[in-house]
């Protein structure tokens, strides 16, 4: 029998770098002249946002194994922190007011994620779900109260509109890169095995309360860039952006992509994202159409529909090298 | 409660580590649940190379004597010196990197990765990389990741599973699991071995290959090896000393030899039928 051939873990690296370039030229080359119209424009933008926010909230639910409701006050924590640096810093240089306002709208989202994290390591399943529910409606309703400094209901206006193609791009790739590469080291081994078995996995020197309060930080984290961008997109923020609903509606996304699987949430996200505004005669069927979605997936494929595969491009060439090759039951390792 | 005996702790531990301290001391170690006294004066010593047999009927509270030991439950009573120091307070996390490392007696995999991940994961605490490291593949990243694989598998050869790295951890048939526990356990580096019941499911060919790879670790690692097993095969063959547990109480403890022919010990458990 023959020896199934293996592409080394650097080469990997080099091959997914390669893909990323590929993927940011193209999509900027494509996105950057007069090719496309404002509406398919403003719905990329918007595929975006929602591909980092599905995958930041697969931290929590797919690698972690959580389900917490709240991931749209992390959003909104974000949003607002970025709006209001780039109101308060406008004769700043705008290249660096983007990426401070970026990296200053994630570390508050991350501190509020360690503030719900903590009291999330004695609580599951249903009682976690409550507990980040009441989170999320919390900072709803104190953007609404705090109105001198978020303007309240009437909504936070004239945000500079930073979020352009580049800035949103490099965000999307940037977050998948991060995730991936923490998720393939000692650190992300240690957030899944606490998934996979909390007693095993202290039993085998994890730190639980660390890593799981750390996946709550970095869900956050990412959740809170994603809010920037959607400041810097809207250009005006308002409570009732981030109800329960917008956490319902990210959640769904990952749950449909598949718990644990990048490229499940980020075409969950993109499908999702896309079709109301595609199909604008259904746009006012979106909840129907989400919830039919969801109770079709649930019965046939109920761990998503691409369960816990990611796809690996270095993965397909080994799978092709070794065509020839039939190995036991085999599972992705990059 | 009034003791007619007060228990002295020290048991027997094997003549080639008298010279050296103990790995493992336990005083008047005890733990009730509500009412139940589940465990009571547990006063064992474990040399610091030994193997050693914790025995008893079904229920007799050995597995939570390893529950004690990794301070999964807090006793009620009682000291735990592991390598001459107290480990009250610590987390179960902590007392692995301090050097006791356990199989379980119900698998514990982490069924959906693969087999090499499960073993990662023991290693955890021997990868040296920060999340920095990680999240921007630093040098210190692919360094500490091969050194980590290369280990993993060395770990995993022991048992000749190097070729099942990559399959699913809760694909593997029963007796691979148990040993993939123990190479999951070694992976950590401990100083003391638990092990809850590792031929269970078993047929008598893999346990007595599993007999000689204990021997092996012992030999290769040289560490103290903690096991509870219904197979007195087994338990005769390899442990130098045995503990007898039976209602939570050490009823009896020697070398072998002398556990056969105690009486207490044949009418509470050897004289009875046969327990699976
Ligand atoms: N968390 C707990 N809460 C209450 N009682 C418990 C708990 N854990 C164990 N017990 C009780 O302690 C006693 C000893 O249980 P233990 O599991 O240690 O037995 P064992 O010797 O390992 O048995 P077996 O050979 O069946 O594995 C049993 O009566 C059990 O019901
Ligand atoms: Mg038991």
């Amino acid at each position: 029998m023959n020896e199934y051939k293996r592409i080394s873990p650097s080469k990997r690296f080099l091959i997914n770098i390669v893909l990323v370039i590929i993927f940011i030229v193209v999509g900027t080359l494509l996105t950057g002249g007069d090719s496309l119209s404002r509406a398919s424009r403003a719905l990329i933008l918007q595929i975006g946002i929602y591909v980092i926010l599905a995958v930041s909230l697969n931290i929590a639910t797919g690698y972690l194994g959580q389900l917490p409701l709240g991931h749209a006050g992390f959003m909104a924590v974000g949003a607002y922190s970025a709006a209001l640096f780039w109101k308060a810093t406008l004769n700043m240089p705008t290249p660096v007011s983007i990426v401070l306002g970026l990296i200053i709208a994630g570390l508050i989202a991350a501190v509020f994620g360690i503030i719900i994290g903590i009291p999330a390591l004695r609580l599951k399943g249903d009682y976690l779900a409550i507990i980040t529910l009441g989170f999320g409606e919390i900072i709803r309703i104190a953007i609404i109260n705090l109105s001198g400094i978020t303007g309240g209901t009437p909504g936070l206006l004239n945000v500079p509109k930073y979020s352009s193609f580049l800035v949103v791009f490099l965000c999307v790739a940037a977050t998948i890169a991060a995730i991936h590469f923490i998720m393939h080291s000692r650190h992300g081994r240690a957030i899944l095995s606490i998934r996979e078995n909390e007693i095993a996995a202290d039993s085998c020197g994890v730190n639980l309360t660390y890593y799981k309060v750390l996946a709550f930080a970095m869900s956050a984290f990412f959740a809170g860039i994603a809010g920037a961008l959607y400041a810097g997109f809207q250009g005006s923020l308002f409570p009732k952006s981030f109800d329960f609903m917008a956490s319902i509606n990210i959640l769904v996304m990952v749950v449909l992509g598949g718990m644990g699987s990048m490229l499940g949430s980020v075409i969950a996200a993109t499908v999702l994202t896309a079709l109301p505004l595609v199909l604008q005669a259904l746009a006012a069927y979106r909840m129907v159409i989400y919830s039919i979605l969801l109770i079709i997936v649930m019965i046939f494929k109920p761990s998503g529909l691409l369960g816990r595969y990611d796809f690996s491009l270095p993965g397909l060439i080994e799978k092709w090298m070794n065509r020839k090759n039939k190995p036991g039951k085999e599972v992705a390792n990059e | 409660m009034s003791e007619l005996v007060s228990m002295p702790s020290p048991g027997r531990i094997p003549d080639r580590d008298i010279d050296k301290s103990p790995i493992l001391e336990t005083h008047h170690l005890g733990i009730k649940f509500g009412g139940l006294v589940a465990v009571d004066e547990f006063n064992v010593m474990i040399g610091r190379t030994e193997i050693a047999g914790l025995i008893g009927p079904n229920g007799a509270g050995k597995t939570t004597v390893f529950n004690l030991l990794t301070n999964v439950y807090t006793p009620t009573s009682g000291t735990i010196l592991l390598d001459g120091k107290d480990t009250k307070g610590l987390k179960t996390y902590q007392i692995n990197k301090r050097g006791i490392a356990r199989t379980f007696q119900n698998i514990r995999l982490f069924g959906q990765l693969s087999v090499l991940d499960n073993v990662l994961i023991g290693l955890h605490n021997s990868i040296h990389c920060s999340l920095t490291s990680a999240m921007l593949r630093l040098p210190a990243y692919w360094k500490s990741e091969k050194v980590a694989r290369e280990r993993a598998l060395e770990l995993l050869s022991i048992f000749d599973m190097q070729d099942l790295a990559n399959n699913e951890a809760g694909s593997l048939p029963y007796g691979a699991q148990r040993r993939l526990e123990i190479v999951r356990a070694l992976a950590t580096n401990p100083s003391l071995l638990l092990l809850d019941e590792p031929a269970a499911g078993m047929n008598p060919s893999e346990t007595s290959e599993l007999m000689e790879n204990i021997r092996k670790i012992r030999d290769m690692f040289q560490i103290a090896v903690l096991l509870i097993e219904h197979d007195m095969n087994l338990v005769m063959g390899i442990c130098e000393g045995i503990i007898v547990l039976n209602y939570g109480r050490i009823i009896a403890k020697g070398p072998p030899e002398e556990i056969k022919t105690n009486p207490t010990v044949i009418e509470a458990y050897l004289g009875r039928k046969k327990e699976g």
